[in-house]
């Protein structure tokens, strides 16, 4: 169709190549629906090359972002014509090759690629941060962290029936065993609402006040993420940023799966703007649903450095979203304690209950009251564990 | 029409670039630019789902009702809430006229060949088709599949399973199978995340705020009575309320309502007055009205009219 032709296949290639290696999941197929797009649109025209390649490449707003950087990167500010190289059957006949190891054209992508990489990497070296691998003791302690875990979770009535002795006749179920019958009358079937545990959504602050506590934290919500018979369990960690790491905790083996948090955590100790934060959470997270209705437990020592009526303010909000708010503070276990943190005061008012998160019974404690056992204390007492 | 290649099959209408297809949308009132115009031509040309997120109000659902439109094909939705499961969006047997048939047959002696009165009883036309078989069974058609975050995970296995290859599996029937796949669009609010396998299969696009002068084109084009002046200074302002920090920034949707809830007052122009007793169109949040009448709602239309 054009005058002069270019490999669009490996062009795709190696940009969705480029992608991966700046953290967009640019799998094989989706690689395939660009080339399949490409082709209906005009090939040479960089707006169609942009858009067919962020239209199947990307899967989330925020990777839109990212390709964007990288698209630009890769393509440079060449105008209309993209990557017009002379040399294309040679090329296509050993693509592997070609976009691998040769020195030609095709390299130029990948240095283009390398110093954004490079850089990434480099700084999550910097941030990165040891954990431990377990011990026996700290296995004992997951365990009976887990067992915590076992218990049914607070419930809600879902939309969705289910079959049971008593309740609406199902209708159904009822005239399907009527026909069975050859259309005598049978038994009524009778269904009920089908109720599921809440979801519950763990805010766990990772700043530099916390770090003698966050690695346990992080295994405790590790625990929640994999309790029994539940639908779902959202992690974020508060630090400098919000990050969400429920994908991260899904791995079943705590190792992996703690050190795939601490991969994706860009900010480990330090201070935290919990009303910023917490905003942000509600903002993007929160208010379109994931709050809504769900136990949220906030692990944090409520040490604000920002606003600390922002921090109040967005409480009230998350209170009035969520079913339950759980504070759990680490510090609370000391004796003496009084919330006397500025933050730690201004968020009380709007908390259902507030425990302290210092020890394994502590937490197995939090875990127990997480899953649904009956609370016992009344909001605002502490819990001595 | 019958055909497997997909390509033609829009009813007759000829969408053959995305800007071809730019100019039937504009002929819907549906204005659009680049990027959805790209990603609408693709999902019509590749028949894949369309996935679309964005903030509430920014046309992911008009889009739909535009490509409807312009295709002239019916608009099929499934809005999606929890706990929705196959017998509401896919097909249902009708029960109670199961039955009767049954009481009839039996009333008139005929009960006696069973094999036959099977199946009548699971035929057709004791199918109810739901959304999702009404789009696989309607050609041209286009599916839209609203707001599946709403759903529960598990329906939307169950909706992978039917976008992917556009057939559906009736036990009693056999399989329904699509001659031509509808053009589908989904639309999604972010509540959760949709499962990755569920997004690989689709096209994804992001929709953003419109900017300044499509938004006013867009108001012009819904409110032709409204003025060029009050349509550039309710967008104006709109957009100053977007960035204003707030719980719920107003999308066009809400600058659509506000410009109506003026034209509806008579006022042809945007002046503070106005804006106060309308502002019930645009901000949906006690906390909002208190953060702008804090700010000065006064200033926001001054600056809004000066600029525009």
């Amino acid at each position: 169709m054009a005058p002069e032709q270019y490999d669009v296949t490996a062009a795709v290639v190696g940009l969705a190549r480029t992608l991966r290696a700046a953290g967009v999941a640019a799998s094989p197929d989706r690689v395939h629906a660009t080339v399949d797009a490409l082709h209906r649109l005009d090939a040479h025209s960089r707006s169609d090359v942009y858009w067919a390649g962020r239209l199947t490449l990307c899967a989330s707003v925020h990777d839109i972002a990212r390709y964007d950087r990288v698209f630009d990167a890769y393509f440079g500010d060449r105008p209309a014509a993209l990557v017009r190289r002379p040399s294309a059957p040679a090329a296509q006949l050993r693509l592997v090759a070609a976009t691998s190891d040769d020195s030609a054209p095709v390299d130029d992508d990948g240095d283009e690629a390398a110093p954004m990489a490079a850089a990434a990497s480099a700084t999550e070296v910097l941030r990165h941060r040891d954990i431990a691998t377990l011990t026996a003791a700290d296995r004992f302690v997951l365990a009976r962290l887990l067992a915590a875990f076992a218990l049914p979770g607070e419930r809600r009535v879902t939309r969705r029936l289910t079959p049971a002795t008593t309740g609406a006749v199902d209708r159904r179920r009822t005239i399907a065993r009527l026909m069975h019958a050859g259309g005598e009358t049978a038994e009524l079937a009778r269904q009920e609402r089908r109720r599921r545990p809440r979801r519950v959504v763990l805010l766990v602050d990772i700043s530099g006040s916390m770090s003698a506590y966050a690695d346990a934290l992080l295994r405790f919500a590790h625990a929640a993420s994999h309790r029994l018979r539940a639908p779902s369990t959202e992690v974020f960690t508060l630090g400098t940023r919000l990050t969400r790491v429920t994908r991260e905790m899904a791995h079943r083996d705590v190792d992996a799966s703690l050190l795939a948090v601490t991969e994706a955590i860009p900010d480990w100790s330090g201070g935290t703007r919990l009303g910023e934060l917490l905003k942000r959470f509600l903002d993007e997270w929160g208010q379109r649903g994931m709050a809504r209705g769900a136990v949220v437990v906030v692990l944090s020592d409520g040490w604000e450095r920002g606003d600390v009526s922002l921090l109040g303010e967005q409480m009230a909000r998350l209170h009035r979203l969520a079913h339950r708010v759980v504070w759990a503070n680490p510090r609370a276990g000391r004796p003496g304690f009084a919330p006397l943190a500025a933050g730690m005061a201004a968020a009380l008012p709007h908390v259902d209950d507030f425990v302290s998160g210092h020890s394994l019974a502590a937490l197995e404690h939090l875990a127990a009251m997480v899953a649904g056992a009956r609370r016992r204390e009344p909001s605002g007492v502490m819990s001595h564990a | 029409m019958i055909t497997n290649k997909g390509w033609g099959e829009n009813g007759g209408v000829d969408v053959t670039t995305p800007d071809r297809l730019r100019e039937l949308m504009t002929g819907q009132g549906y204005l659009a630019d680049d990027g959805v115009a790209t990603a609408a031509y693709l999902a019509i040309s590749m028949r894949r789902p369309l996935f679309l997120e964005g903030d509430a109000g920014v046309g992911k659902t008009a889009l739909a009702q535009a490509l409807a439109g312009l295709l002239d094909a019916p608009l099929i939705r499934l809005q999606c809430y929890e706990g929705i499961d196959a017998a509401q969006a896919l097909y249902d047997w009708d029960f109670p006229r199961q039955l009767l048939h049954l009481r009839a047959a039996e009333a008139a002696h005929r009960s006696d060949n069973a094999e036959a009165l099977e199946g009548e009883l699971y035929s057709r036309r004791f199918l109810i088709a739901r959304p999702l078989l009404q789009a696989i069974e309607t050609n041209p058609s286009v599916l839209l599949v609203d707001e599946v975050d709403r759903a529960d995970d598990e329906f939307e296995a169950f909706l992978l399973e039917v976008l992917s290859d556009f057939t559906v599996t009736v036990p009693e029937l056999g399989t329904i199978r699509a001659e031509v796949p509808p053009v589908v669009v989904v639309t999604s609010n972010r509540t959760r995340e949709v499962h990755d396998a569920l997004k690989r299969r689709c096209l994804y696009h992001w929709v953003d705020h419109p900017t300044f002068e499509r938004e006013v084109a867009i108001v012009r084009a819904r409110y032709p009575e409204a003025s060029e002046s009050l349509a550039s200074s309710v967008t104006a302002a709109v957009q100053r309320l977007r960035s204003a920090d707030l719980l719920k920034p107003p999308g066009v949707a809400e600058t659509l309502d506000w410009t109506q809830a003026l034209l509806a007052l008579g006022a042809q122009t945007l002046d503070a007055d106005t804006a106060t007793r309308t502002l019930g169109a645009v901000l949906k949040y006690r906390e909002d009205h208190e953060r702008i009448a804090r700010s000065g709602l006064g200033d926001v239309v001054e600056a809004a009219v000066g600029g525009a």
